[in-house]
């Protein structure tokens, strides 16, 4: 039944369903471009979020608390603390004898509790190998973008006092 | 190879909107970076970043609408013909 066909190379049921793929695709990239469009709004609004934010950002206030007192902990010992609430966990850290530091334990990749290692001197965080240097709390290695808040400490007459905390 | 202006319309059409959305596409990569380092500075505690980031945020977008009324009117033109 050949012969009853046509010459076209086009099959048959195009004939009865006139659809123009060119048409198709025109229409579909017309949307992603719309939706692209969409997209680059929602960042737009992202950006004006975050300024909106900046803009009334108020610095925390944070109270004086005791955390330990002086020679309570043994040289690389450690206590964890809350500060400036209980559910803040912090990890206080005595370096040697007459030094103390102070961060806060939520890591700054995905907020895992980072814990002290003794060994190699650093705040090392299990979830991804994250660590951190017990001098300042800026990052050594791994995933985190940002170094550890850092507690700021007061020794007065002898008792270790958390009066703020310091953004890495 | 053929000139251009030779093309049939809907081919001209089509490669100008696939042209449009590759710019698109790249000046969403920077906006996507911009946001992120935004964020990356708030978090951190630096306020001063987010205005510099909104503006230049708010100029991509403005080109990619540009861009986008770009693609809206050569369609109209290439259905018109």
């Amino acid at each position: 039944m050949n012969w009853l066909r046509r010459a076209s190379s086009d099959p048959l049921w195009k004939d009865e369903f006139s659809i123009h793929t060119a048409d198709e695709r025109y229409v579909t990239r017309r949307q992603l471009t719309k939706f692209l469009v969409l997209t680059s709004l929602g960042m737009f609004v992202g950006n004006i979020w975050i300024l909106i934010r900046s803009a009334f950002h108020r610095a925390p206030q944070f109270p004086a608390m005791k955390v330990a007192t002086a020679g309570e902990i043994p040289v690389n010992g450690v206590k964890l603390f809350g500060y400036p609430t209980e559910k803040e966990r912090c990890i206080l850290v005595r370096t040697n004898d007459d030094r103390y530091v102070a961060y806060s334990q939520k890591c700054t990749h995905l907020s895992c509790a980072v814990y002290y290692s003794q060994e190699n001197r650093r705040l090392e965080c299990p979830c991804h190998e994250g660590f951190f240097s017990i001098e300042d709390g800026s990052v050594l290695q791994g995933p985190p973008p940002r170094a550890l808040p850092r507690v700021e400490l007061e020794n007065r007459a002898g008792n270790l006092i958390a009066i703020g905390m310091k953004e890495g | 190879m053929r000139d251009l202006a030779e093309l049939p319309p809907q081919t001209r059409g089509l490669t100008t909107i696939v042209g449009a959305m590759s710019l698109i596409a790249v000046l969403l990569m920077v906006q996507v970076w911009l946001l992120s380092a935004a964020l990356e500075s708030f978090l951190k505690g630096n306020l001063t970043s987010a205005i510099p980031a909104a503006i230049f945020s708010g100029v991509i977008f403005l080109i990619c609408l540009g861009l986008y009324l770009f693609v809206e009117r050569i369609d109209a033109d290439v259905r018109s013909h």
